[in-house]
């Protein structure tokens, strides 16, 4: 079965690595235009200690603007469940906070902030805190208001029902979100360092491109990719540690 | 004796899209220390309305709710509910989920989970006690619930159609058990059904309500000695208190 499912998603990669290697031979285009996946791992390979130096502060800054993402989400829905007024007053401004292009205001953080990894997890954070804070507070209303009403009258307060009842509850929802957020993680981090930084996959991509070094984007290229999907798999270990009952029931049918 | 629920004169009306809605047109019942009192009345005429009244979630338009003799008292002190739906919480283990009430109440939780523990093999979860309420059947789940509710050690316990979802042979089974636990415990029960069989076998008193808005159109002893037998459903005595009920709910009147 495993084997199975594994076997498909490779074997389509496989075969468009080589389509790839072999049109790139046949037809002769320079590797300054387009690069041979071959070149590519032997470059990723070469390359691999300055990679893993330059991964640091990415994965630094992925990871601390996810976590602050996630801890002002939470507070946040807490609050907006327990009074209506602060609820209605910022689900708008939240809504509207998702229009702005983070891409427009992410210089003005550079001034603010400086080159150092604070404006990248500002960054970062901004672009994970919308699907955090929305799956959150959506998972939170979704909760039977029967069961709230049953420990209201076993005499528990608000913020006891709110750990009992409401935040479980959202948690499937918010572990959904928090997916979606990780994969954005790792690109908010180099986005934030195209636009200025020491150091960081960004930045070697920057100047990667403008010695049309590309070979060398593709090698961080791939190693975003693999970073993202180590922080996927970790939401997704997470979340079975949180909710063992939600993969419990889901395994019973 | 302690008057543990008095319930005087209580109505209600909801609101729908500005038309108004008459669910309690009067009701007036009490339930006494230790005792097992049955409320049938077809479905949808405001059996969970009214417990929702005496539980405080929903104020009464007029009348008057008194719990162990006195008003005003927080209905969560006196009594201990049993929603239709078992409402057992799905991210917690059978073992925290029957304890849930005493939590509130902030007592040691250690030794609340052994009195739990102990009391697993009358409820008939033992070996559950660490399952997740999705790895429950129908009946263990009904029995998790009123665990939960019988562990809160209220003096009145409010079990709103306990066994309304489940199958005629579970439902005896579980009626006589519930005999069996309410046997240990004696704590005064108020039972809503809209089974009469059910209504019958179980209690001391029967209060018969009409269809919306609900009135109590019958009272009725229920004299039949104690323990409850299955064969009793069949005596004569049985009979003649069915035929006074169905007669009460289909014409309103005793
Ligand atoms: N919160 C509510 N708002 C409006 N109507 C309600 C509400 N709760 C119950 N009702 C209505 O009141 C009537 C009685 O409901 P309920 O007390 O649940 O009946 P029962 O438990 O006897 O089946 C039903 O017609 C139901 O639709
Ligand atoms: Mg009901």
């Amino acid at each position: 079965m495993l084997r199975n499912k594994l076997m498909a998603p490779l074997g389509f990669i496989l075969a468009f690595l080589l389509t790839w290697e072999a049109g790139v031979r046949l037809t002769g285009i320079q590797p300054w235009l387009l690069p041979a996946p071959g070149r590519v791992a032997v470059t990723l390979w070469d390359m691999l200690p300055l990679l893993a130096r330059h991964s640091q502060n990415t994965l630094l800054a992925a990871a601390a603007g996810l976590l602050a993402a996630v801890l002002v989400a939470l507070a946040l829905a807490a609050l907006m469940d327990f009074s209506p007024w602060v609820r209605q007053g910022i689900y708008p401004l939240l809504v509207i906070s998702q229009t702005v292009p983070i891409i427009s205001v992410a210089p003005l953080f550079m001034i603010w902030f400086g080159l150092g990894i604070l404006p990248k997890v500002v960054v970062v954070a901004l672009v994970c805190f919308f699907p955090v804070a929305v799956s959150m507070v959506e998972g939170m209303e979704a909760a039977d208001p029967d069961m709230v009403n049953l420990l209201r009258v076993m005499g528990f307060s608000r913020w006891q029902i709110i750990r009992l009842v409401r935040f479980p509850a959202a948690m499937p929802s918010f572990f959904a979100g928090l997916k979606i957020a990780g994969t954005y993680a790792v690109m908010g981090a180099v986005i934030g360092e195209w636009l200025g930084a020491r150091s960081g996959l960004g930045v070697f991509m920057t100047r990667a491109t403008h010695a049309y070094q590309l070979d060398r984007v593709f090698a961080a290229i791939v190693i975003i990719s693999l970073v993202s999907l180590l922080i996927y798999a970790l939401i997704e270990f997470f979340a079975r540690l949180a909710m063992p009952w939600y993969f419990n029931e889901r395994g019973n049918d | 004796m302690t008057l543990e629920i008095l319930l005087e004169d209580v109505a209600k009306s909801y609101r729908m899209n500005g038309v108004s809605l008459p669910v309690l047109d009067g009701v007036s019942l009490q339930v006494e220390e230790k005792e097992f009192v049955s409320l049938i009345g077809p479905s949808g005429c405001g059996k969970s309305t009214l417990f929702n009244i005496i539980c405080g979630l929903t104020e009464p338009d007029r009348g008057r709710v008194l719990l162990g003799g006195r008003a005003g008292v927080r209905a969560g002190e006196a009594v201990s509910y049993m929603p239709q739906k078992d409402l057992l919480l799905p991210w917690r283990t059978v073992l925290d989920n029957v304890v849930l009430a005493r939590r509130a109440t902030r007592e040691d939780s250690r030794a609340v989970k052994k009195e739990a523990m102990e009391l697993m093999p009358l409820f008939g979860l033992s070996g559950f006690e660490n399952s997740y309420p999705a790895e429950l059947s129908g009946g263990m789940r009904q029995r998790a619930a009123l665990m939960r509710t019988v562990l809160a050690r209220r003096r009145v316990l409010l079990l709103d159609e306990p066994f309304g979802a489940l199958d005629a042979i579970t439902r005896n089974r579980m009626q006589q058990w519930l005999l069996q636990v309410w046997d240990n415990f004696r704590q005064a029960v108020l039972f809503v059904t809209h089974d009469i069989d059910e209504a019958i076998f179980l209690a001391d008193r029967v209060y018969v309500l009409t269809p919306r808005p609900a009135r109590v159109c019958l009272h009725l002893n229920i004299d039949l000695p104690r323990p409850r037998q299955v064969e009793m459903v069949t005596t004569e005595r049985f009979l003649a208190l069915k035929k006074q009920i169905m007669r009460a709910l289909q014409y309103g009147a005793g």
